[in-house]
């Protein structure tokens, strides 16, 4: 008995030691730590839309896109670009930004979608039956052609119009104070979640998606066209990027050509931690970062967080490769 | 396809009967004195002030061949995909940082310098610090490889990955031994008693030999160790390691004695590389640098020490001296930007292209060869010429 308690407890080390790391600084501080655990959520749905993408990704071909977080860049650069050319900023009107916002949220997910269906076709299908790590090389080599572009496109740290208002304070919930940037990020992320989960389990695409991801092979010999899914995985793995990314931009203020890649490791982490190929699961460890980030942001200082979001990590890979919510890849 | 195919079955057979012409013995002397003279007659040649860009590029290209060795034993030799190295690059050039400049200024040690001992900080002769380094890092390289023992693959290149973010947040933070992101700078100049202290930024015939030596050392120490036990079971694990524990080896003594000598010969061109640049800066140390050093070894051919070589070779002296050289070319046809400033993309494309069209690199390991006479080829340049490496063949492990 004593044992199986024990086993538990050690299954669950990084479950229990998360918890009792939140509730040591919600006990110390609580208001702020309330406060973080707001800003994370939101800052979390961006890592949430990214890890998707990793790990729809993961659960179809078993491969890390490295790539991905360069096509999250490469959305907030298409949505900054249309802005500064149409104009649209923050003293345009009310209607100008709304539908500048809305056109400009689908043409930077389609752009992102499609980038990531031109990178697949380039570099990873020649090399469908290669070796597992070739296809993680090229990515990697795209990663940097990728980010290379975005130098060349905006070399320097970009200034984002703040066409939401986004400090502005819309309601305080115990104490908390929510800005408009947070409800903007979560009103975005939502529907576009929803939709996701609808298509994976209520469409044929999405049926013939988890087809493949369950076995290729199978399912070619049931009629699917694999080449054809594993296509539109990474269509809608960018489609979400492409949407983080104009989320980021206009909650962050900024957007710089190396952002994709610190994020795509955090997204990478988030996804990791709720078991890559498990949707749900990316959703929730992309929250669960954005709250480890805000926290160590607050009191480790800004300077520390990275190495703490990589630790984790590290400590995921090894002590639980499955990840906190067991992962949905095809056995073997 | 076909085409591109027999042409390089061409060019290998035209390696192997070229390098049939000569005895061993006698190409290494070649290589050799081609290196010893280079620095006397090839900047020489060039005109304006290129020659010493030539010699400067020459100096750290030495620097990058260590490296590219070392993390062959780890990618190459034992298949452990490590996207983490520019950690042990750091660790390398810290030590040096530390053992010698003012950077600690309470203490006040000097060992065989001529820096003057009124100076404070540790001040230790060159040739103790590369031992230290290679050493320390080597420890380093241990500590860090034995939490992904159990991991393969994928997972396996990640979390070398987030150690190598890691380490350098680390530095950059921790103040008081690394100076921030001002880093630590000057660092003491090379001295060999007898000789005196090397005057490099202005002469460098004196370091690129001591690069030079260094290298001939790494490239020993590599070439017999691949032909010692430990380097075939390195091969075995590459190529299998169920069935590599199945005939006995330690998997886990195999592996970290792999992270340990690649790591260290990290340290030892990080030591080179610190002393020679005059600073140790945490801006060095970005992922690209590990991604740079894996791109020597996929284009040179992984696992196979003149393709390495080569592939060092030609990148850092792409990276250090021709884009350089070439900088204003996308100016002369309209566009606004650097060459330099894209050279990461162009090693990106390195790598696409490379694994896409022939992933087993300009000049590939000749496993069979190699398994059927072992400690036969030193410095070998050529590929067998019965065995074929279908492309991807057995690169990596097989299995997932």
């Amino acid at each position: 008995m004593g044992r199986r308690v024990a086993t538990a407890l050690w299954q669950n080390i990084l479950w229990i030691g998360l918890s009792a790391w939140v509730l040591y600084y919600l006990v110390q501080s609580p208001t702020e730590t309330l406060g973080d655990i707001k800003t994370g959520f939101s800052n979390g749905t961006i890592w949430a839309l990214i890890a998707l993408g990793y790990t729809l990704v993961y659960g179809i071909i078993e491969l890390i896109n490295f790539a991905h977080g360069e096509v999250f860049m490469i959305g907030s650069f298409v949505a900054v670009s249309i802005w500064a050319w149409l104009g649209i900023s923050s003293r345009s009107s009310t209607l100008v930004i709304i539908a500048g916002i809305g056109g400009v949220l689908v043409v930077s997910m389609l752009a992102s979608g499609s980038l990531n269906v031109m990178i697949e076709r380039v570099a990873y299908r020649p090399l469908r039956n290669a070796p597992k790590l070739a296809p993680l090389i090229t990515a990697i080599g795209m990663s940097f052609i990728l980010q290379n572009v975005g130098s060349l496109w905006y070399g320097l740290p970009q200034q984002v119009p703040d066409l939401i208002g986004s400090q502005r304070t819309l309601f305080s919930l115990l104490g908390v104070d929510v800005v408009r940037s947070d409800v903007f990020a979560i009103a975005v992320t939502l529907p576009l979640l929803f939709a996701l989960i609808f298509f994976i389990g209520q469409t044929r695409y999405g049926k013939a998606m988890r087809a493949t991801a369950q076995d290729p092979d199978a399912a070619r010999l049931m009629g699917i066209n694999v080449d054809r899914t594993i296509a539109l995985t990474f269509l809608i793995g960018g489609l979400l990027a492409g949407a983080a990314g104009l989320i980021y931009a206009l909650y962050n203020g900024t957007v710089r050509f190396n952002q994709g890649f610190t994020a795509g490791l955090i997204a990478f982490t988030a996804a990791v931690m709720g078991g890559i190929g498990n949707l749900k699961g990316a959703v929730a460890g992309g929250l669960i970062i954005g709250v480890v980030q805000s926290i160590s942001d607050d009191q480790y200082g800004q300077q520390w967080t990275e190495a703490v979001v990589f630790a984790i990590l590290i400590m995921i890979m090894v002590f639980r490769p499955e990840g906190l919510f067991g992962e949905e890849v095809r056995p073997g | 396809m076909s085409g591109a195919k027999s042409g390089a079955a061409a060019l290998r057979s035209g390696f192997g009967s070229t390098r049939d012409l000569l005895p061993r013995w006698a190409w290494i002397l070649i290589f050799l004195a081609l290196a010893l003279l280079f620095p006397y007659v090839v900047p020489e040649i060039l005109s304006g002030g290129s020659g010493d860009d030539l010699l400067d590029a020459s100096v750290n290209t030495l620097g990058y061949v260590i490296m590219a060795l070392g993390l062959n034993i780890v990618v190459g030799f034992a298949g452990l995909l490590d996207l983490g190295y520019v950690a042990f690059y750091a660790f390398g050039a810290f030590v040096v940082g530390w053992l010698g400049s003012g950077q600690f200024e309470g203490v006040n040690l000097d060992f065989i310098t001529d820096v003057p001992s009124t100076l404070p900080g540790i001040h230790v002769n060159f040739v103790v610090i590369v031992i230290v380094a290679a050493a320390f890092t080597g420890i380093w390289g241990v500590i860090l490889g034995a939490p992904t023992l159990r991991l393969r693959g994928d997972y396996l290149a990640i979390v070398t990955l987030a150690f190598g973010e890691i380490v350098p947040r680390v530095f950059e933070n921790w103040e008081y031994v690394s100076n921030g992101r001002q880093g630590i700078t000057p660092i003491d100049r090379v001295y060999f008693p007898g000789v005196g202290e090397l005057n490099y930024p202005i002469e460098l015939e004196g370091i690129y030999y001591v690069g030079l030596a260094m290298v001939l050392i790494t490239l020993f120490v590599n070439i017999r160790m691949r032909d010692s036990r430990l380097g075939r079971a390195w091969i075995a694990v590459r190529e299998d390691e169920v069935a590599a524990a199945a005939m006995g080896v330690n998997l886990v003594r195999t592996k970290l004695w792999a992270y340990a000598v690649g790591a260290a010969f990290g340290g030892f061109a990080g030591a080179f590389l610190g002393a020679y640049r005059n600073t140790v800066n945490v801006d060095q140390f970005e992922f690209g640098f590990s991604v740079f050093i894996l791109c020597m070894i996929i284009v040179g051919g992984m696992g196979n020490v003149a393709g390495v070589i080569l592939g060092a070779i030609a990148l850092s002296m792409l990276d250090r001296f021709v884009l350089p050289q070439l900088n204003d070319i996308p100016d002369k046809i309209g566009l606004s930007f650097d060459l330099t400033a894209v050279n990461f993309g162009i090693f990106g494309f390195f790598l696409l292209v490379m694994m896409v069209l022939r992933p087993e690199g300009f000049i590939p390991s000749t496993r069979r060869r190699l398994e059927l006479h072992s400690g036969d080829e030193v410095g070998d340049a050529a590929a067998d010429r019965s065995a074929e490496v279908a492309p991807g063949e057995a690169l990596y492990e097989a299995r997932h």
